[in-house]
Formats: structure tokens, sequence, C-alpha cells
């Protein structure tokens, strides 16, 4: 464990409407064991204890699990750490890369208007769920779990699928602003599932039509989402939607 | 302080054996005709499993919901972490589970201190968990033949535990979240995030509603309901570190508390045995390592005090399992109270290893061999990634070093059989509430109670209390509310006026200390009496020199974080006097002054055998004690007994 010193050029943005820029700010001193979060606690009491405005970031369990954090940093959503959050890079990844310099910024998407500072809005991924990213059923209604068997691999698949966070990595990345893999997971997720066969070409073209909504721009097969994902959602989740989506719509919808 | 059996705790314990208690209740309670349903709004605070779970249920029968969360998603709760897995007496192992075996592991787990009658309706929902979660397409791991696959977790010789690799709380909340999401869909709820709460308002001695702070624009708005069902999680962040998420607090059910909710048996704490010690002072928080780690790890240190040489280069011989030394019947799979305790008294007694000696090794070196890499990466990949992500150290070739932590509290506000605080219309549910782990969970039945209390439970006691209860029209504009929302901006004024020159962190920290301290995994009266001492000194120096920079009209995140740094410094205080009083150990509350030759708690049953209910006085007064007494009629008491 060592400690380093690091110059940081943080976006600054008072609320929604103001232009916003990047302030200079020298981290001295920060230890290679303290996460990226950490470090900027310490940049944060270090402002107050100079009678100013903290840097605003949304975080929560500090774990990769809540999707809360993410942040740009040198460009990379998340860091250049792959499969990894920005809540759990840990600055001894900079040092080891010899990374002095930090330019951090938020999400930058038409979908997810900035707040303050880091913090944006990523209620469209919430209206995206709630148009169709479930399967309907009431509190009582269900039979026994074991009622259905569901193959290993598929019940495994969906597993990896329904490990997305919802972090908006994927659409900060991709050129387009697209949330094709954050769709494609939840429609692989239920799709691969028995208990998803029911609502499958509705729920699909809801959500799709939800998406287009929401001022998400269109795939076009970059793969930078793919390359960003903390959880290592991969492009065929897209592949998947893409083909529900032809036969839900060749069904007549 | 007085002291009193008091007229205020009535259980509401149903008649009749405990195997019919659940079901004659639900037979016997009034019924909100399906059409007058929609004419009643209830609040959830907290989208966690218990919250979600509620206010999709609830939407689902037809009442209006209210839901509300302090992150940007519901999908975000805390519950989200949750790695190891859920209990249900589902016995598809075949091994010998029961809804009966259930019930009596809990009750023995919580050393004695917990309702015999609320257990047993946990232990029997815990079967329609699994289903409803199943349904909703929660991916458990399942065996070959398609089946769900079950293990066995902490402290239970039987497999219960339902899981998802090391994402079951993941897995279980996404399933509540998007039932959520649905009933938010077809308007049956509407979903607050982004908002927290800062008062309860009681008009008439009913909870009718509640004042928020829209965390994003700092508008304070008044909602108000025909009941209030707080589901907002536990307070173990009083500690300032601990594996709960950072925005974890105490500041909803405090607030309740201070509006004459009481709070039962806030000394109750579990301390997590298998955590990655702290590192160094800028640490925000405690990364657990899940429990289940325990079934394929071997716990030791070495023979040798503050032995030099790397794990590896231990010969076999050099080690002390001590856990299955002092164990053997239940070896590395004691209840975390016991597993915490014993990896503290290595560490005393100066064996621990990694620096300032605060670690004892969890080793798999045994599993590799016996099971193949491969296995144990299927079993634990992630966790074995996390481990190596924060500490730099893989796993796979070197023992992990752990540590306790604190971890969850079974301590909350005090609730009856229906889930119904003192309060009439408050309702409390999940780790928030008291109700069924006594003085210490069990492994993987969080998770159970969460989503018991929100699926299965509220729907059915609330639906009583609304046919049953009087409710005058009560809206925004009334007295109380206006009271309440000039209460919570003058509050949150006086936080940015103070303009000292500390973070709110700063205090925290040294509130947590001071708790861990003398109020951690052991504790014991003189220490106690000198947290109570510093802990009101410690509240006077917040509000002297605390600094939040501009107003609370834009989002402020330090003036969120001072609002709830102020609660725990009122709540700390409590947590000690509940502690300083009960003196007896029991399960996580471990009182040094009360021990056996092997350093076990010792109960004190004849003077300690209730739930210790708090009732707020104000602010530097002294609390009143209520004692709602404890009654085992069906589970028989013994000195709890792992060896
Ligand atoms: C790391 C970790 C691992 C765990 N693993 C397991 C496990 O394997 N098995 C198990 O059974 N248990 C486990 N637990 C315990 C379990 O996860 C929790 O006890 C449980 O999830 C709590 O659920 P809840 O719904 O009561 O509260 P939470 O999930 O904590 O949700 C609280 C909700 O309340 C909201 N809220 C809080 N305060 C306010 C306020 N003032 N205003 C508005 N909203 C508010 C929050 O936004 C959130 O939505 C684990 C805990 C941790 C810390
Ligand atoms: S797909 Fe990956 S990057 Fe996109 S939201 Fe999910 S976890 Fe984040
Ligand atoms: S803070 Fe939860 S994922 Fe980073």
């Amino acid at each position: 464990m060592k400690n380093i010193d690091l110059t940081l050029h943080v976006w600054r943005q008072e609320n929604p409407k103001d232009t916003g820029r990047f302030d200079q700010i020298e981290a001295k001193g920060i230890s290679t064991h303290a996460s990226f979060l950490e470090m900027l606690d310490v940049v944060n009491d270090r402002l107050l204890a100079q009678g100013k405005r903290p840097i605003a970031f949304d975080h929560d369990c500090r774990e990769g699990i809540c999707g809360s954090c993410g942040v740009m940093i040198n460009g990379e959503a998340h860091g250049p750490v792959r499969g990894t959050t920005a809540c759990q890079l840990h600055m001894r990844e900079f040092d080891t890369r010899g990374i002095k310099e930090l330019w951090i910024e938020p999400w930058r998407a038409k979908a997810f208007p900035v707040i303050q500072d880091l913090v944006v809005d990523r209620s469209a991924f919430d209206r995206i769920i709630q148009a169709g990213g479930y399967i309907s059923v009431k509190t009582g209604q269900a039979p026994d779990a074991n009622a259905v068997p569901v193959r290993k691999d598929d019940a495994d698949q969906a597993f990896q699928a329904a490990t997305c966070i919802g972090c908006g990595a994927c659409v900060a990345s991709c050129p387009n602003g697209s949330a094709a893999l954050f769709v494609g997971a939840k429609i692989t997720h239920l799709g691969l599932l028995p208990q998803g066969q029911t609502e499958r070409a509705s729920r699909v073209l809801n959500m799709v039509t939800k998406m287009d909504d929401e001022s998400f721009g269109a795939c076009t097969s970059h793969g930078e989402c793919e390359a960003t994902c903390p959880k290592g959602i991969k492009l065929d989740v897209i592949a998947r939607m893409n083909g529900d989506y032809r036969r839900s719509v060749a069904a007549g919808g | 302080m007085t002291s009193q059996t008091s007229p205020l705790l009535n259980a509401k314990i149903p008649e009749g054996d405990i195997r019919q208690k659940w079901d004659n209740h639900r037979f016997q309670m009034k019924l909100v005709n399906p059409a007058n349903k929609r004419k009643y709004r209830i609040i959830v605070v907290g989208s966690g499993l218990a919250g979600s779970a509620a206010a999709a249920s609830l939407g689902e029968l037809g009442y209006d919901v209210d839901c509300f969360c302090f992150q940007d998603s519901p999908r975000r709760a805390h519950s989200i972490a949750a790695q190891g897995g859920i209990n249900a007496a589902k016995n598809y192992a075949n091994d010998g589970d029961s809804v009966w075996r259930l019930f009596y592991d809990t009750v023995k787990g919580g050393d004695y201190r917990a309702r015999e009658a609320n257990v047993y309706r946990l232990a029997q929902v815990s079967l329609n968990i699994i289903d409803q979660a199943v349904a909703q397409g929660v991916p458990f791991a399942r065996e070959y033949s398609g089946y769900v696959d079950n293990r066995s977790f902490g402290g239970t010789q039987v497999s219960r535990t339902f899981y998802a690799a090391g994402q079951t709380g993941q897995q279980l909340l996404l399933g509540a979240y998007q039932a959520l999401a649905k009933n938010i869909h077809s308007g049956k709820v509407k979903m607050y995030p982004r908002t927290e709460m800062l008062d309860l308002v009681v008009v008439d001695g009913q909870a009718r509603g509640i004042v928020t702070r829209d965390l994003t624009t700092g508008a304070i708005s008044s909602h108000a309901a025909d009941a209030v069902c707080l589901a907002t999680g536990g307070y173990g962040n009083v500690f300032f570190l601990s594996t709960n998420a950072k925005g974890c607090n105490v500041t909803a059910t405090w607030r309740a508390h201070k509006r004459g909710a009481l709070f039962a048996n806030p000394c109750y704490t579990q301390i997590h045995p298998t955590c990655i010690p702290v590192s160094g002072d800028y640490q925000s928080k405690l990364t657990l390592m899940s429990e289940s780690l325990r079934n394929d790890g071997r716990i030791w240190v070495p023979t040798q005090k503050g032995d030099p040489r790397a794990a590896t280069q231990i010969p076999e011989g050099e080690r002390d399992y001590y856990l299955e030394r002092r164990y053997p019947a239940f070896g590395n799979l004691v209840p975390r109270d016991i597993a915490s305790r014993a990896a503290k008294e290595r560490c005393d007694e100066g064996f621990g290893v990694g620096p300032g000696g605060l670690g004892v090794y969890l080793d798999f070196a045994d599993s590799i061999k016996r099971l193949g890499e491969s296995a144990i990466k299927e079993r634990y990949g992630n966790l074995f990634e996390m481990y190596e992500r924060i500490t730099g150290e893989n796993p796979y070739q070197t023992p992990m070093r752990i540590y306790p932590a604190v971890h969850y509290t079974m301590g909350g506000l005090w609730v009856d059989y229906n889930l119904m605080s003192n309060l009439e219309g408050l309702h409390v549910l999940g780790e928030a509430n008291f109700s069924d782990h006594g003085a210490n969970r069990l492994g993987a039945s969080a998770l159970m109670q969460g989503l018991a209390d929100g699926y299965f439970i509220i729907p059915y006691t609330i639906g009583q209390y609304l046919a049953g209860t009087k409710l005058k029209p009560v809206a925004t504009d009334h007295a109380a509310f206006k009271d309440a929302e000039r209460e919570v901006k003058a509050r949150m004024n006086r936080l940015v006026e103070v303009k000292g020159n500390t973070s709110p962190d700063v205090f925290h920290r040294e509130l947590g200390k001071l708790i861990w301290d003398h109020c951690g995994m052991a504790r014991n009266k003189a220490g106690l009496a000198e947290a109570l001492e510093k802990i009101p000194k410690l509240r006077e120096r917040f509000w002297r020199e605390v600094f939040v920079p501009q107003s609370g009209d834009v989002l402020n995140q330090t003036l969120e974080k001072a609002g709830r740094v102020a609660d725990f410094l009122e709540f700390g205080e409590l947590m000690c006097r509940d502690a300083w009083t009960r003196d007896e150990s029991c399960g996580g509350h471990f009182r040094e002054e009360y021990q056996d030759d092997e350093g076990e708690t010792k109960r004190n049953d004849d003077e300690f055998e209730h739930v210790a209910a708090w009732e707020f006085k104000g602010v530097n007064e002294t609390p009143v004690l209520h004692k709602e007494p404890l009654t085992y009629e069906y589970v028989k008491k013994a000195v709890r007994s792992y060896k």
C-alpha cells in the first residue's frame, strides 16, 4: 500500500440548466488501497473543510451490485478496469497503469439528463421496465416452485442476463446512446424461462416501443456497451431481443 | 428511569394452537369490500424486499398505494446486496426439514428472545415465498434435473437455503421490483424515488401520513393516507463502518419513534463473522463475504502468536481450527454471534493475522483439493472476484483474511402480531421492525422475513385494520401536517445555519467508533456508562461545528447526510441505554459480566425474558422502558449449545 498524488478534472454543474464546466482539483496523498469513491470522499471532506460545495455523485452499496454509481473516467464508463463498477475500482489500478490525471464526467446521454455534477436522471430505465419487464403473477397465485422444472442451462443463462444492475454504463458508452443491452438483458432473462413465455411477444413490443419513446438512440452494433458493462452482459442479448421483436411483429404484435 | 409491564404492549397473539393461529386469525379477520379498497390510500416507505413486496401486493388488491425510496430507483434498495440465500422449509432436500424445525431453529438461534407465534407464522409462509419468486422469474440455482437446488447455511444442519449464486438478494429484489413496476404502470402504485421521509404525521392517535423532502428539488411536501407502512431497513450504519449500503439510516423509524412509536431491543445487533478486515482511515464501508463460504472454507489462526510466515507456509500441525475445536458438532457452521466472538477472542489473545492482528484465515485449500477449483468457482466465483478486487489477493491461492463486522439489526420499532406498532395505523415491515429474530438472526432469514411481511402478512392484517377502524377524512391541509412541515423545515435550517467547519462524516465516524468500542461485539456496564456520557457531548459538538454548504432548495447530499447523522447521534444513546439496562448476555448482546467458564453467553431468563420497548421522552431526557413478557409454550428452552 502507498499514497499517490492525482490531478482531477471534475465536471461541476449546479443544476440541470447550468452549462457546467471542469474544475481542477488536486487530490494528494490518496491511498492505493482506497476505492475510487473513497478517493472522492476524501476530496469532498477536504472541500467541506475549505467551505466549498462537495462533488455530488450517486452511490449506495459500494459493492458493485446496486447500480447507483457510475461516471466516465478518462472517457471510459466506470474507468479502465473491465467488469468493475466505479465503487469497486481501486486506486492501485491507476497507479499500476501510471495514470496521474483523471477526467471525471457524468454519463452523457440524451435520455439521462444531468441533475448536478456527476448525478444523472436514469428514471427512463424504470419506465422501460414498467412497460413490460416482468412476469404478471399476483401474490398468492403461484404453483409450487418445483411444479415446472427449468433446464439448468436455461436457468443459468437467464441468471446471467438477470445480473444487469441497471447502471447505465452501456448507454453512456454507446455513440448512439442506445439502451439495447439493458433492454435485451431483461428480454433474455424472462424469455428464457418457461414462466416468461405467456407474455413474451407483448413484452418485447412494449419495452422496445418505450425505449424508442425515451430518446435512447438506435443500436448500430458498435459493441462499446458490451466492452464497458460491469456485469459482463453479452451482445447476444440484443440479438435475442431483435429476434423476439421480429417474430412478434410478424405475428401481428 | 421507571419500568413497567406495559399495557401499551398488547401483542394481540391469536388464541389456539400455534399451528392454527395464523389460519384462524385470517379467517376471523374483517375484510375490506373489494369495491371499497380503492377508496383507501396506503403509504409504503421503502422499496426493499419488504416495501416492494408490500406495495405490489397491496396495489394488486386494489388499494391506492404511494411508495417512497431515497435512491433514484426502487430497484437499488439495500436488499439488492444480500448474497447468500433465503430459507424456506420446503424440505426439497428430504433431509428432515419441516416448518416445525425451521420454527424451532429460529427461536433457538435467537437465543429465546423472539415471539413464538410470529416465528411459527414466518416458517409457515416461507413455503409460499419460494413459489412466488419462481413464478416471477427469479432464477434460483438449479440442479441438472431442472429442479431448484438448496444448500445449508450458517447455523443449521439441513439444506433449506435457496440461492442465486452469491446474488440472491438482487434476484429476489428484482422479482419484487418488477411486480412493483407492473403496478406502477397500471396506476395502482405511485412511486416517489429520490424522496426521503422526514416525519410521521399522527392525527388523533392514528398514523395518517408523512412529510417528505424531494431530494432533487429540495421541496418539502405532505402525503396523507389511511395507514402508513415503514419498510425502511435497519440501523447498522450507526456504527459508521458496516456492511450496509451507505444510505441506510435510522431516520424514518427514529422520527416515528419521536412521534410515539416504541423502539424495541435497539441493542440487539448482529456482527457478521466473515467480512473483509478494515484497511485504512479513509475506509467508507466493510464488505461482507457471504456466510455460505463457511460451508466449504475452514477458519483458522496460527497456534503461534504473531507467526510471521505466509499462511500457505504454516504446516497443518501449527494451525488452530478453533471453531472445529470448540464446537465439534457444528464446526465452521456455528451461528454468527458465536463465530464472531470466537474470532474476536483469538485476535484479542494475540493470534490474529494481517495488519493490526485483526483477522483470521478462511481457507479453501481442502475444498479445492476435494472438489476442484471449478466447483468452488461455480459456487463462489463472484465472491472470490470481489475479494480479489478489494484486497488485491487471490483467494484460490492463499486463504482469505476475514474479521467480524456489523451487519444486521434485530432491534426495531415494536410491532404486534399484525405488524402494527403501538401507534395505531403505523405498520412496520422487514428489518425495520423487531419481530422475528430475537437476539440473533440466523443466516438467510432476513430475506425470508422481509418477503413474508410484504407479500403474505401485511396484505391481510392491514385489511383487518382498515375494515375495523373508524377513520375520519384527513387531508394535507390538516394542522398536524402543517406543524410537521414547519418542524422539518426548522430542523433543516438549523443544520444549514450552524456554519461550522466539520463534515458530518467526521462526527459519524466518531460516533461509530464509540458505539463499536462500547456497544459492539462485547459490552460491559462501565463501557456503556462511558458511552452514555460521551454521546450527548458529541451530539452537542455536532450541532455547534457541523458544516452544510448551500441551502435545502437544491440537491444537497451533505444536508441529507447531516440529517441522518443527527438522528444516529440521538439513536446511539438509546442503543447504549438498552444494552446497559439488559444485565444478561443473549445472542448478539454479549455482556462480558455474564458469561460461563467457556466464554459462552449466560442468559437471565428470570429477569430479562422480555422485549424491551422504549418510549421517547425528549432529546436529553431519559426514555421510559416498557416490557412485553415472552413465554415459551412450544419450544423447550435450553442453554443454546452448538458443541
Ligand atoms: C451485505 C449484506 C448481505 C446480506 N445477505 C443476506 C442473505 O444472504 N440472506 C438474508 O436473509 N439476509 C441477508 N442480509 C440482510 C438483508 O439483506 C436485509 O435485512 C434485508 O434485505 C432488509 O430488507 P428491507 O426491505 O427491510 O430493507 P432495505 O432493503 O434496506 O430497504 C429499505 C428501503 O427503505 C428506503 N428508505 C430508508 N429510509 C428512508 C427514508 N427516510 N425515506 C424514504 N425511504 C427510505 C430505502 O430507500 C429502501 O428502499 C444481508 C445484508 C447485507 C448488508
Ligand atoms: S447492461 Fe451492463 S452496463 Fe447496461 S445497465 Fe446493465 S449492468 Fe449496466
Ligand atoms: S455503489 Fe452500488 S454499484 Fe456502485
